[in-house]
């Protein structure tokens, strides 16, 4: 036993358990700011999704954003032809395989195809060295607003009005009043109309990335696949059909793969790289790197896009992020939505339980 | 110099360093889960190598703690005290290696890629599955919670031995003297 080297009790010992006091809550403090408990109007990555969960409704165990869709499967076959601007085995002539998932934008997993009249993509890539290319794409040129506040007021302004139940047309005419950058996006959906099918969509990443050669040099690009299938035209759904395009995909698949060619656009000196609202002019360079070639599908209650969440920022290297804030929020938010539906599809405690189980 | 009432100088170099890395790992996760901006992605960048980091340091700790025992806490504290202080460094060895195993073993559940940095993966240590994933998920916030409230606690007492008691307790980790 060590000997006590017990002192006499110190002068002013209030004083110094007041010190003591001060340092605790002085970290605790630091911390809740850290945590934004002490700044209840930050943007937060739960914030942003509550507001797109209040606008698609409650549907445990769905995805809360692009809730509706189904799993495909099939691989990407390089080309070789982006590998001198990409340092990723990816994109070396072969064959790799991917996990996609063909969807709805908007929370509601029983929305009509005909509701809205964009389709999405997303696509995980997987490497032979254990790396995952991520990607989300979106039939459509542009995204209306550059940032994630700027999203989040969108989703507010065109989500149910807390009193109403119903969106209020005035605030989101307000938002686009105050949000010029949308005029883009405004000016493209106002003639759009939905896809009577999935495979002859062309899906952009819309968000601009990096890729980065083997000497280190980086470049600028967006990309989009573009389909083999040529447009339908506006053949539509029969009244009263809600769900045409897993129909259409499962028919067309039945004859045999349906393809897309991943293209490369590269930026020109002065396009802008951290704005998805601005589209780049047509003439760009653009890369066909591949093709991905789709040749199975299923419902996604099991099948195998069900438990990934298409995370933008999940790169293999040789492609990088870019300045474009909108590709950290998605990343952020959809680890709250993947949270939230793993711990519901997982029955933790406090969670809702998904609809099939309370039949 | 190794003297019997202070810890060995390689324990309190771990010790000190450890201290700040892990302090820093618990306010950049705080600051990773709440943040939607730029530096949600440069937080998480720096907060996988780091974790893994701890990890291998705190085993390194564990297994020089084992072999090399600390100097004795001082005969006149009350019993319960001793408790907590043996409860609580106890506890924070189990967070230290706990907490980066499950880091791992959640991204291994969700089936993410482990990137420490960018083209170096660790391999997964745990099968894919959503449930697994969801608790190992609200595991780590909440043991992140009990991390931070149990070193609040082991700061407090520190400071508490050595303005309060000025006992041999804070010199044996600082290697200073309370004479």
């Amino acid at each position: 036993m060590q000997e006590p080297k017990k002192r006499p009790p110190p002068a002013n010992v209030a004083g110094r358990w007041a010190l003591i006091g001060l340092v605790v809550v002085a970290v605790a403090a630091a911390f809740a700011y850290v945590g934004g408990w002490l700044t209840p109007s930050r943007l937060t990555p739960k914030r942003l999704v509550n507001a797109l969960q209040a606008s698609g409704g409650e549907h445990p165990g769905f995805r809360r954003n692009h809730a509706k869709g189904i799993c495909v499967g099939g691989y990407f076959e390089a080309s070789g032809a982006l590998a001198r601007y990409s340092s990723s085995p990816l994109f070396a002539a072969g064959r790799t395989p991917v996990v996609g998932r063909l969807a709805l934008p908007g929370g509601n997993p029983y929305a009509a195809d005909s509701s809205v009249p964009i389709r999405s993509f997303a696509l995980r890539f997987d490497l032979a060295d254990g790396e995952q290319w991520r990607t989300g794409m979106n039939a459509m040129p542009v995204f209306p607003v550059s940032t994630p506040q700027a999203f989040y007021d969108l989703t507010v302004a065109t989500g149910p009005d807390p009193a109403t139940g119903k969106p209020d047309p005035e605030k989101a005419k307000a938002f686009f009043m105050s949000h010029p950058e949308a005029g883009a996006f405004l000016g493209w959906i106002k003639t759009a109309k939905p896809a009577a099918s999935y495979v002859d969509e062309t899906y952009q990443s819309i968000n601009a990335f990096y890729l980065r050669d083997a000497n280190g040099e980086r470049h600028a690009v967006r990309w989009k696949v573009v389909p083999e299938t040529p447009a339908t035209g506006d053949g539509g759904p029969a009244a009263g059909d809600t769900d045409y395009l897993d129909a259409d995909l499962t028919r067309r698949l039945a004859q045999g793969p349906v393809r897309w060619h991943l293209q490369m656009v590269l930026a020109a000196p002065g396009d802008p790289v951290d704005d998805a609202t601005k589209a780049w002019p047509d003439d760009r360079q653009t890369v066909d790197a591949g093709v991905v070639v789709i040749d199975s599908a299923q419902p996604q209650a099991n099948g195998p896009c069900r438990d990934v969440n298409y995370d933008p920022t999940i790169l293999p290297r040789g492609i990088e992020i870019s300045g474009d804030p909108i590709v950290v929020a998605r990343s952020a938010a959809y680890a709250v939505s993947y949270l939230r539906r793993t711990g519901e599809e997982g029955h933790l405690p406090g969670t809702a339980h998904p609809k099939e189980d309370q039949r | 110099m190794s003297r019997v009432d202070t810890f060995h100088p390689f324990a309190r170099v771990l010790h000190w360093l450890m201290s700040i890395m892990i302090l820093t790992m618990l306010f950049v996760g705080a600051g990773m889960v709440t943040s939607v901006e730029a530096k949600h992605e440069w937080l998480l960048s720096i907060h996988r190598p780091l974790g893994i980091t701890i990890f291998v340091l705190a085993l390194i700790r564990l297994g020089f703690r084992l072999t090399h025992p600390a100097p004795p806490l001082p005969a006149d504290m009350p019993e319960w005290q001793k408790l907590a202080a043996h409860g609580s460094h106890w506890m924070l060895y189990g967070l230290m290696i706990l907490m980066p195993l499950i880091g791992w073993g959640m991204l291994s559940a969700g089936n993410y890629p482990v990137t420490l940095w960018s083209g170096f993966q660790l391999p997964p240590i745990l099968p894919a599955g959503p449930a697994l994933y969801a608790w190992l998920r609200e595991a780590h916030r909440y043991l992140a919670w009990l991390f931070f409230l149990t070193f609040l606690a082991h700061m407090g007492a520190a400071l508490m031995h050595g303005l309060i008691r000025r006992d041999g307790v804070l010199p044996s980790m600082t290697g200073g003297s309370n004479d």
